[in-house]
């Protein structure tokens, strides 16, 4: 899951942070020096860094907007994608249908009826696998393929009154007939 | 033209400034207790009602905004009068719409039962569904606007003083030394970072004041349409930019204190001018990564918001936290509890920045955004920075240089130690998707909250410390 990922690279960097930091405090305290060396010499350094960071934030930036969410709210729809208007409202998620087979691709059509809502959609192991704010007046697009089978979770996640935390319902991923006929098959083959 | 005038501070602005930092030691600490009361809710250790847990929820976000705001400009109008002539009537005038807009705010949520959150997203003041009523929610906007107005009127204060000192803005920025051949010396820090945080809190108090105005009007005349998405740009703005320009403010301690220990000297280098000058338009700029999963913002703003978001990252890192830990470094410093609450200040904006920077990637934030792990950088770099540098700011006014107690070394460590613990337990919720702003948690989620308590609850008794340290030293402060 994408989570592990963020939460390495955010340790690892907080990590080298708080080296760096510790490594100058226990430093800070040892017999003076002269300033100017250590002003030329971090200069230097934070020259390279600077460049270094600037060549990342160049790479990062292209490879992480190559695959955007906004696609299907600008209208590039997945072919045979299934469409489920929902609207949120204070505390509830009205959905044109509230099941999917696995493996096909969901087009959440989200708007809101009174305040702001944002539709969190969490698979069954209760993690988050998209989200988009809904909203009075507009609707965004969420495209997901849900491929696992099982109850998946709709949470609130936009702040939207008192029982906001109970603004939950739940969106049944059932098996796939294709897999379904397949599994049934290769039972019988195996028999 | 930089130098420090050191005129003497009169009886009035001695007061005015230590009464902004006494009502702020306290209030930090009631709203710490506060943030506690909602992780031992979720906790399941104590029951409270979702309204209550809302309401509170509201004040303690409110509250640790506005108070910041206050702290923050404590510190930096103490030494900013050191080089431009500010006016003392203001400062208390502040203060006084400061406690006027504190008195609505509280009226409206502990009375009216206001608990729209302190975003206050448009339309939810108008949709209590009977938890509040239309005079609760105006009486918390009437407080916040009075806020922003007692805090407008005290940066035009300083837009005044620095462009009668120096002739305009650009100079206050040291553009002329940045750009060009400037003539002598180019302003001292507190200069430049005071007309950066006057620049951008004019604007996001007036774009905050806007929305008020939007939201207070349909409150009573619904049919006064108000668009959901443009309401929401001018708060995220409003509120990205004045709770940034708190640290902006405060890290003028840094700037001005650090260098007294380390015997070496913090000048407005070309480099520091940049830095400053980019920060000053990357925080006004920075505000679309709020909205990365409005979808139907146009791709450009959001990709910008990322972008800009990530080169937020430079002067504070690479400029400000460097510049720190050069000046530092082999200086034969002597640590205290006020030169180890900055260095730990500055290590707490640049170790929270970087999950605040990757939670900003699209990619990222569509599965982070509003969950638990926005409040964990918002928390390490408030808790252990801002706040840290507001608390350093404190002992250095209360005069504990170089005095440092038993009871300070104690307390020191636990806030750090306990600051980072519970900031990383918002984190760790975050990377297991537990939801932001929930009252009630899964049976599967309450562990962390439980976990996350205890951190509190030691955060909340290092502050006490800090605060009571702060509030019996007032007789004796040293204030030049």
């Amino acid at each position: 899951m994408i989570q592990e990922s963020i939460m390495l690279v955010t340790v690892v960097l907080m990590a080298v942070v708080t080296g760096v930091f510790v490594f100058i405090a226990v430093n800070a305290g040892k017999e003076s020096v002269d300033y100017g060396p250590v002003q030329a010499k971090a200069f230097g350094i934070r020259t390279a860094l600077f460049w270094v960071v600037i060549v990342a934030g160049v790479l990062i930036t292209v490879i992480t907007t190559l695959d955007l969410p906004y696609a299907a709210t600008r209208g590039d729809v997945a072919e045979g994608a299934v469409k489920v208007q929902v609207e949120g409202r204070q505390w509830l998620w009205n959905l044109s249908q509230d099941s999917v087979a696995a493996d096909e691709t969901v087009l959440f059509e989200v708007t809101a009826g009174d305040v702001n809502h944002g539709l969190g959609v969490y698979g069954p192991n209760m993690r988050l696998l998209g989200q988009t704010q809904a909203m009075p007046g507009y609707v965004n697009s969420l495209q997901l393929t849900l491929r696992e089978p099982g109850t998946y979770k709709l949470l609130c996640l936009e702040y939207c009154g008192t029982a906001h935390h109970a603004m939950i319902s739940n969106f049944e991923v059932t098996t796939h007939p294709e897999h379904a006929a397949a599994a049934n098959t290769q039972g019988r083959d195996g028999a | 033209m930089s130098e420090a005038t050191l005129s003497p501070l009169s009886a009035s602005a001695r007061a005015g400034v230590l009464t902004y930092l006494a009502i702020s030691a306290l209030v930090f600490v009631l709203m710490m207790a506060l943030g506690l009361l909602m992780r031992i809710g979720q906790a399941d250790w104590l029951w409270m009602p979702p309204d209550i847990f809302y309401q509170v929820m509201t004040a303690h976000g409110a509250g640790m905004v506005g108070i910041s705001g206050l702290a923050g400009s404590a510190v930096m109008w103490y030494f900013l009068r050191r080089y431009v002539d500010l006016t003392v009537g203001i400062l208390w005038t502040n203060l006084a719409l400061f406690l006027l807009g504190v008195v609505l705010i509280l009226g409206g949520i502990f009375l009216g039962g206001f608990g729209g959150a302190w975003t206050f997203l448009f339309p939810l003041p108008s949709h209590g569904m009977g938890a509040w009523s239309n005079v609760g929610a105006a009486c918390y906007l009437l407080g916040l606007m009075s806020i922003g107005v007692g805090f407008l009127l005290l940066y035009l204060d300083v837009a005044r003083a620095i462009i009668g000192k120096y002739g305009s803005l650009a100079k206050g920025l040291g553009w002329p030394h940045l750009f060009g051949r400037g003539e002598g010396e180019p302003p001292p820090p507190t200069v430049v970072a005071s007309t950066m945080v006057l620049i951008i809190n004019t604007a996001g108090i007036t774009a905050g004041a806007v929305v008020l105005v939007l939201i207070l009007v349909n409150l009573f005349v619904p049919t006064f349409a108000v668009d959901a998405l443009l309401t929401k740009n001018l708060t995220y703005f409003f509120g990205h930019v004045f709770i940034n320009a708190t640290i902006y403010q405060a890290v003028i301690a840094v700037y001005e204190i650090l260098p007294t220990y380390t015997k070496r000297a913090w000048p407005s280098s070309r480099v520091f001018l940049a830095a400053w000058t980019a920060s000053t338009i990357m925080v006004m700029s920075v505000y679309p990564h709020h909205l990365l999963m409005d979808f139907v913002m146009p791709t450009w703003a959001l990709i910008l918001g990322q972008v800009i978001s990530y080169m937020s990252g430079i002067p504070i890192l690479i400029v400000t936290a460097y510049n720190a830990l050069t000046n530092v470094y082999r200086s034969g410093m002597r640590w205290d509890i006020v030169s180890g609450l900055l260095f730990l200040s500055i290590f707490g904006w640049g170790v929270g920045i970087i999950p605040a920077i990757i939670d900003a990637m699209i990619a990222v934030n569509n599965v982070m955004h509003n969950t638990m792990w926005v409040p964990g950088h918002v928390h390490t770099y408030l808790i252990v920075g801002l706040v840290a540098m507001l608390f350093g700011f404190m002992y250095h006014v209360a005069g504990q240089n170089g005095t440092t107690k038993m009871i300070d070394k104690v307390a020191f460590w636990v806030y750090a130690a306990a600051g980072m613990a519970f900031s990383f337990m918002f984190l760790l919720s975050g990377y297991v998707s537990i939801p932001r702003r929930f009252a009630e948690h899964f049976p599967e989620w309450v562990e962390y909250s439980a976990t996350s308590s205890i951190f509190a609850v030691l955060v909340v008794l290092a502050a006490a410390v800090f605060a009571v340290r702060f509030l019996t030293s007032l007789k004796t402060a040293r204030m030049a």
